[in-house]
This record gives structure tokens, C-alpha cells and sequence, in this order.
């Protein structure tokens, strides 16, 4: 009887902890309430009952505790309290249905620290403990600790507000929220540290968060734009690694495999976001995700269609990784030579030039045109920047193939 | 003609309330401070929190540019100050952002620490 309790406390901390943080102005007092609340809502419901209101009952007892722990630091004259709101006994405690969407802007105001943000969301808006995000990320406990207790120091400190964006402000403020959720889908997809090379757990957190700032923000195509591209994305997350872990690229992948729900959700968000003709980042990568997971085939892949929207895409961002991307589309709508120009032209590009996937693109290019020896150099040079184990143990493949020194 | 003194220091935030490190630093920085309001120079002084208090805005092309923290490299040098008071961050980095100093290189905004006022 534990697990659903505990999975309905879970689905009521986000907006739990958004309501007593914007009633007491202070985060970390409001996470400890809520950890308290729940606690005692496990001991109570498997007796007493799960009340009827239950978001409203963990606020309740959370804001009493919230309450105590103000007054305690006030009396010690702690100068934390100087800093936080009162909160009176009569005072509305009801939740507004801003409120989850205030904490999520709290958690990934840009004045905080990009690694900072992905952990304190992970924190307050998921209620992961400091030792499973410290797991997620895979540092030691006390750094991630330490990174958490900086970042909410700072809250603290420079008065960093609880509030939702103006309209002006909006359009960056959200970019800044759907950044956070994309380095965590990323982190999962494509682990930069440890063996693994998908995280499934961190790639079903950032749908999760995802699904609720598009549904917090209806009128926002972008949002929707990130949750479909994230749906299209993870639904090929089992035809990506082989038996033995390997990464598979999407054109050796075994379609079948894609997840089609997924992909019919992601489509059906992404052309709903898409009609609203205000397109950007998210939705174009979206666009470009879909164009993969319609085509039955690698070989019946629309190319030129991607080519073009990559085209469209470095508009919105104009970065030299959208336009290798774009080399390599081209390279498929019309020929490697094509693509292998373009190339060449980022190939001193200061910002790519650790960048493992360029070497590793343009030495497919030169391999499928036939030119061996510079291919082999090519892979040679991503193999030096010491890129994931999967992407190592792929290059070592395509050396073998090519008669190289590859192990 | 006015002067902002910087003031740095070696740890990155003041030593904890009520350690005697803290003690003698306020004796310390309490005689300075005396000395000059009592030669009638001194218009306004107080210590700043910890350096990861801090938050950068640049302006580029119009698109305003928040970011944690000053830039690693130490190639702009204080160029002038300006206090401010307002409700939040928020409305500090909408202050910072129209000044010309955003453009040109950045504003680095810092939240001074309340001192209770000496007995």
C-alpha cells in the first residue's frame, strides 16, 4: 500500500512546495515543510484515510511547519528572517493555479548557474533527494549538496523573486525554463558521464516537466514545441543501443522498435503548437524529429525536407552546430560532396573544434566518398577528444571496416 | 568628486555571525569607518555579500543577457557604481539593463548586506 501513497504525495509535491514557497518567500523553508508534510501524510493515510483534498491538506500542515520554523528563526534574529515574508495565521493559504509555474521561473531564473537550475529543479519541482539527483548526475553527495546550497543561498541572498514573468519578459524567461528541461532530456539521452549511454529516468523526468509547462502555458508554442520534440526523440529510445550498450545510429535502427504512441502524441502536439504560426527553436527541431519518425525507412527519409528546415532553424539559432547539422542533411539530399563543403567551412570554427561529432560526421562523409585515408585521419582526430564510450566503441567499427588501427 | 573604495578580500564571504573573526573585522573596519566620517569624507560604505551572490546582464542587439556570476576572464575592470533599492532581483536586473555600462561591457549587480546599525 506504500507505493501508490507515496506516488500520490510525489504528484502533489510540485505544486505543493510552489504554494508554501510563494506564502513564506523562502524555498528552502518551504521544501523542509513539505518533506515534513509528506512524512506525516505516509504515517497518517494508510489509517486515517487520504483526505479529500490532499494538495490541500500537505499545503495546510507544511505552512504550519513553515510557520514555526520562521518564528524560530526570528527569535534567534537569524538574519535569514530579515529577508522573509511574514505569514499570518488568517492568511489565504489556498493555492493558485500560477503557482506551479512560479516555481519553475524561480528554479530557472537565468541569475542562477545552468547546472545549479537543472538541480534545483530536479529538488524542488520533482522532489528527487539531493542523493538521487548527486546518483542522476553522478557526483559525489556532498558536491551536489553543496551546489544546491549555494543556489538557494543566492535565492536568499540577491532576492531572487517568486513570480511570473511579465509579457515582455515572458519569451526569454521561458527560454531560460525549457533550456533546463532540454539539458536534462539531454543528459539522459546522451550521458556525458558514465558508461551509459541512455538515462532513461532523467529522459522521463524532463517529459514529465515538459508536459506540465506546456500545460501551464497553453498559449505557448515553444513549450509545446519541447515536449513534442522530446516525445518524438525518446521514442526511439530502445532501438538506440544495441545488446551490448552500443550507441546505433538512426539509420541502422530497427524502426520497429520506435515507440509509435509516442511518436503519434509528439506529432499531434507538435502540429497543434505548429498552427499558432509563431515558430521557433523547439518547434523546428521538432519538425525535424518528426521528418524521421514518419519515414518508414532510412532510404525513404525526406531529406531536402530536413535540409530546409535545418536552413529555417539557424535563424533562431545561429550556431555552428545547427549549420553541421545541415552539412550533413544536405549531404543526404544531395550527395556527401555537398555536405563535406560546409564542413569544411566550420571545420575552423574555435567553437567545434573539441567537438567530437564533427570529426566523426566529416569522416563519414569522406568514407562514403571513397577517400579512405582521410577518413581514417578524421576518425583519428575524434577518437584524441575522447568522446563517449559509445560513440569510441563506434569509431573503432568504422576503423576496423576501414583496415585501420582501430581497437 | 566622489570615490568608491573596492574593497576585496580574500574569502569569498564574511566569516560566520558571531565567530571572533567577524569581531575583530567590524572593531577593524568600525575604526576605518570613524576615522573618515570623522574627517567628513566618508558618504556611504558597507560590506558586500559572497562573489556567487552575483548576477551579469549584457544587452546585444536589443536581447538582454542574464548569466550567474562574473566572467572568468578579468579583462573589465570596475568602472563605476550606482545604488539602487527595489522590491527583487527582477526588478534590479530591469535598472541594470538600461544602463549604457550593459552595452558596452556589463553590469554586474550585487546585493549589499544589511548592517544593524551600531549601538
Amino acid at each position: 500500500m506504500t507505493a501508490p501513497l507515496d506516488q500520490l504525495v510525489r504528484q502533489h509535491w510540485w505544486a505543493a512546495v510552489a504554494t508554501v514557497c510563494r506564502l513564506t518567500g523562502d524555498l528552502d523553508a518551504a521544501e523542509d515543510a513539505v518533506q515534513d508534510a509528506c512524512v506525516a501524510a505516509l504515517e497518517r493515510w494508510p489509517t486515517a484515510g487520504v483526505p479529500d483534498n490532499a494538495l490541500g491538506w500537505l499545503i495546510g500542515v507544511a505552512r504550519h511547519k513553515a510557520l514555526d520554523r520562521l518564528r524560530r528563526e526570528a527569535n534567534r534574529g537569524a538574519k535569514e528572517a530579515a529577508a522573509m515574508r511574514e505569514i499570518s495565521e488568517s492568511e489565504d493559504v489556498s493555492p493558485r493555479a500560477t503557482d506551479p509555474l512560479g516555481l519553475m521561473f524561480l528554479c530557472c531564473h537565468p541569475a542562477l548557474d545552468v547546472s545549479a537550475r537543472v538541480a534545483l529543479t530536479l529538488r524542488s519541482v520533482c522532489g528527487e533527494s539531493t542523493a538521487e539527483i548527486a546518483a542522476a548526475f553522478l557526483v559525489p553527495e556532498e558536491t551536489m549538496a553543496k551546489r544546491l546550497v549555494r543556489a538557494k543561498a543566492k535565492i536568499r541572498e540577491a532576492r531572487i523573486p517568486f513570480r511570473i514573468p511579465n509579457e515582455a519578459e515572458l519569451p526569454e524567461r521561458l527560454g531560460a525554463v525549457l533550456r533546463v528541461i532540454y539539458l536534462l532530456f539531454t543528459e539522459g539521452h546522451m550521458a556525458s558521464r558514465g558508461e551509459a549511454l541512455v538515462r532513461g529516468e532523467l529522459c522521463d523526468r524532463a517529459i514529465a516537466l515538459a508536459r506540465g509547462v506546456a500545460r501551464l502555458l497553453p498559449d505557448a508554442p515553444e513549450a509545446a514545441g519541447l515536449l513534442a520534440l522530446l516525445l518524438l526523440t525518446d521514442a526511439r529510445r530502445a532501438a538506440r543501443t544495441d545488446d551490448v550498450g552500443g550507441l546505433v545510429l538512426l539509420e541502422d535502427q530497427d524502426r520497429t522498435r520506435w515507440d509509435q504512441d509516442m511518436i503519434a502524441e509528439g506529432e499531434a502536439v507538435l502540429e497543434e503548437a505548429l498552427r499558432r504560426g509563431r515558430p521557433g527553436r523547439y518547434q523546428l527541431h521538432a519538425a525535424i524529429a518528426a521528418c524521421h519518425s514518419t519515414s518508414a525507412s532510412a532510404d525513404g527519409t525526406d531529406w531536402r525536407q530536413i535540409a530546409l528546415l535545418y536552413g529555417e532553424l539557424v535563424r533562431y539559432e545561429p550556431t555552428p552546430v545547427v549549420e553541421a547539422n545541415r552539412a550533413v542533411a544536405v549531404a543526404m539530399a544531395e550527395g556527401p560532396a555537398a555536405g563535406l563543403v560546409i564542413l569544411d567551412a566550420l571545420a575552423h570554427h574555435p567553437q567545434l573544434r573539441r567537438w567530437a561529432q564533427l570529426y566523426i560526421a566529416r569522416a563519414e562523409l569522406l568514407r562514403r566518398l571513397g577517400r579512405d585515408e582521410e577518413a581514417t585521419e578524421a576518425y583519428g582526430s575524434a577518437l584524441e577528444l575522447e568522446p563517449a564510450p559509445a560513440s569510441r566503441s563506434f569509431i573503432a567499427r568504422r576503423l576496423r571496416e576501414l583496415g585501420g588501427c582501430g581497437n | 568628486m566622489k570615490y568608491m573604495l573596492l574593497l576585496n578580500r580574500t574569502a569569498d564571504a564574511l566569516p560566520a555571525p558571531g565567530t571572533p573573526e567577524l569581531k575583530r573585522i567590524i572593531q577593524e573596519y568600525g575604526a576605518a569607518v570613524e576615522a573618515m566620517g570623522q574627517a567628513g569624507v566618508l558618504i556611504d560604505c558597507a560590506p558586500l555579500a559572497a562573489l556567487s551572490s552575483t548576477t551579469t546582464v549584457r544587452v546585444r542587439e536589443g536581447e538582454t543577457i542574464v548569466t550567474d556570476g562574473p566572467s572568468a576572464e578579468i579583462k573589465e575592470q570596475l568602472g563605476g557604481y550606482s545604488i539602487i533599492e527595489c522590491a527583487d532581483l527582477d526588478e534590479a536586473l530591469k535598472w541594470a539593463a538600461a544602463i549604457p555600462a550593459a552595452r558596452d561591457a556589463s553590469v554586474e549587480i550585487r546585493p549589499i548586506v544589511a548592517m544593524p546599525a551600531p549601538a
